[in-house]
């Protein structure tokens, strides 16, 4: 109970610091009223929105009443079209959503097997062509990926759909293009961690149990090993939306990470506010979830277990 | 009559850096033609500085790592090149306890699912594990528990369970009691013997310390640089070794009343480098004794009478 409440707490923290620093960088980065209105609009007309957006109270003031708003569930009004901000950025998080989970599932499938491959015939030609290939993956700039991806499959075999959201097909390109980068990672994290699993006395202890090759891994390798990979995760997580700004960017997805650029550069407050908001709290609930996983794989940190443990 | 345990002439090396496109790695040998025969139901104690083959010798009788060559019967069968499921058979029959408890174990598992697994892996009835937990003294609240919520004496007891759990034959035991306190190390001798007394287990007991040794062995082996230099029984042993590098451990030993003290204990200086050894006798550079004969001629392992000792003086110096 207590282990939750700490969670909470500074669940809560992160997110005061996350809306506060967003709230004072965008009004410090200029004037939004200017910015959206057109350059030639006459003084008036420029101060009658600043009036209906709220702009014209010191901005202390702003600050309390966003935050009054906010837990009406208020996140503000868009700038751009007048629409409720959270409904317009809510319609778009399923989009960026399944983007998203596909990708990391892409990386997960592709880069543990690698990973666990490579550790188990460590310094053999397989690791080598292995590691090889996860470097050239992750210094592979994400958006230049997505650019070749379209100029074969799109332009020259014209099998697959070089942008939008339809079908099956459209996700392809997009989740492999910000797939491979973390399959890249994850397959470098496995090795390492299994790397320094195997060569654990209690892997030394199966094998003189008459444990055979694949029990060893499946049951005392992996388990030890994913507890520093899932610890990583959680952290990708975040990272992984960071980079689905550029990919749905270069494809035309219509997610969250296209509206958040388009909104930032036309100082839509409201929009930005909102979707940093939501982007904190997924980090935040990924974190959790990492934690939750942790206890499962590792006994050592399990909430509340035992007596004996200092 | 042959023993029931034999090793026969083991030997083991290690690569000591990188060899070039045509010019091998340099390897040194960490066991080099050891031999050693073991009556059922007796304790062999191995004794020896670091780094000179004891848990290398331990890890090849079990066949853990691969020998470069010789031999290991256990009950007349050999034990050494296996097929698979032949070598997992096998492991019904020999098990290995070693020094660090609580890295042997799996942090994950809860110790009864660590005593159960071999049962379970040789298709056994798994109510053996609670019966292995209670011979080693711990009760079913400790079988419930992780590795991390038990101490270092309680954890090499789950060790030794888990060992027992198989009924094997033969235990190899690989310093089991040097990371223990001075108190737990005793409980954990005295279950050993009360063990082997009970089920007719047969010990190899790889320790530094000569008192344990004494305590728990029926015959003591010393090595020396990856050889055997001295095989006796124990009595005879530690009355008078012959030896000379024996005699020295023996010497170095502290003794609680300084009017009882032997000799001057002869002072030995570092151990010199496994991966150069000296040429003759290898215990040659550091010992008192030594003659031309020493520095040239590696010295065989001679019988006198029950006994084996590889020194060219061993005669005079005794």
């Amino acid at each position: 109970m207590r282990w939750i409440t700490i969670k909470t707490l500074r669940a809560a923290l992160t997110m005061w610091l996350v809306v506060t620093f967003v709230f004072f960088v965008l009004r410090a980065t200029g004037d939004p009223a200017a910015i959206l209105l057109p350059d030639d609009i006459d003084q008036a007309t420029l101060e009658f929105y600043r009036e209906k957006w709220g702009l014209t109270a010191p901005l202390w003031e702003q600050y309390v009443s966003y935050w009054k708003a906010l837990f009406h569930g208020d996140f503000g009004i868009s700038f751009r079209n007048n629409m409720d901000a959270f409904q317009l950025v809510w319609e778009r998080v399923p989009k960026t959503a399944l983007l998203g989970g596909t990708a990391l599932l892409i990386a997960l499938v592709i880069g543990m097997p690698l990973g666990i491959l490579a550790a188990l015939y460590k310094d053999s030609w397989l690791d080598r062509v292995i590691m090889t290939t996860a470097v050239f993956g992750f210094s592979m700039p994400n958006f230049f990926l997505g650019i070749l991806l379209i100029l074969i499959f799109s332009l020259q075999l014209r099998m697959l759909p070089s942008s939008g959201s339809g079908t099956a097909a459209h996700l392809i390109m997009p989740a492999l293009t910000l797939g491979t980068g973390f399959a890249a990672q994850i397959a470098r994290y496995t090795r390492s961690s299994m790397i320094e699993v195997l060569i654990r006395p209690y892997m030394r202890t199966a094998r003189s149990k008459g444990a055979g090759p694949m029990r060893r891994l499946a049951q005392h390798a992996l388990p030890n090993a994913s507890v520093p990979v899932v610890t990583i995760l959680g952290f990708k997580v975040g990272e992984l939306l960071g980079w689905a700004v550029v990919t749905e960017t270069v494809f035309a997805w219509p997610g969250i990470g296209r509206l958040l650029t388009h909104s930032v550069a036309v100082r839509d407050l409201a929009v930005v506010q909102c979707i940093m908001i939501i982007l904190a709290l997924t980090m935040v609930f990924s974190n959790m979830i990492v934690d939750l996983i942790y206890g499962r794989l590792d006994p050592r940190v399990r909430v509340g277990a035992g007596t004996a443990s200092k | 009559m042959s023993a029931f345990l034999t090793a026969e002439n083991l030997r083991r090396s290690f690569a000591t850096g990188r060899g070039g496109l045509f010019r091998p790695a340099p390897r040194f040998f960490a066991v080099d033609g050891v031999s050693l025969e073991l009556e059922k139901g007796q304790t062999l104690g191995i004794v020896g500085e670091s780094g000179c083959g004891k848990s290398t010798l331990s890890k090849l009788i079990l066949g853990l790592i691969e020998a470069d060559g010789g031999s290991v019967r256990l009950g007349g069968q050999e034990t050494l090149n296996l097929s698979d499921a032949d070598w997992r058979a096998m492991r019904r029959r020999m098990q290995l306890v070693y020094q660090d408890a609580a890295g042997a174990l799996d942090p994950r598992m809860t110790v009864r699912a660590q005593v159960e697994e071999p049962l379970r892996i040789h298709g056994l009835p798994l109510g053996a594990a609670e019966e292995a937990l209670r011979a080693v003294g711990l009760n079913g609240t400790m079988a419930g528990r992780y590795p991390h919520e038990m101490s270092g004496g309680q954890l090499q007891r789950v060790v030794i369970a888990r060992a027992l759990a198989l009924e094997p034959d033969l235990m190899v035991l690989d310093e089991p009691v040097s990371a223990l306190d001075v108190s737990i190390q005793a409980q954990i001798v005295n279950l050993l013997v009360q063990l082997q007394a009970e089920r007719g287990l047969t010990y190899v007991f790889v320790s530094h310390d000569l008192g344990v040794v004494r305590h728990i062995s029926d015959r003591v082996a010393v090595m020396y640089l990856g050889r055997v230099v001295e095989e006796a029984p124990k009595e005879a042993f530690y009355d008078g070794p012959l030896h000379p590098y024996a005699r020295a451990l023996l010497d170095a030993v502290a003794v609680p009343d300084p009017a009882n003290r032997r000799t001057q204990a002869v002072r030995l200086g570092d151990p010199p480098n496994p991966a150069n050894p000296p040429s003759g006798c290898r215990f040659h550079p550091r010992c008192p004794f030594a003659t031309e004969i020493c520095r040239a001629e590696t010295p065989a392992l001679r019988d006198f009478g029950g006994r084996r000792a590889a020194c060219h003086h061993a005669e005079e110096i005794c």
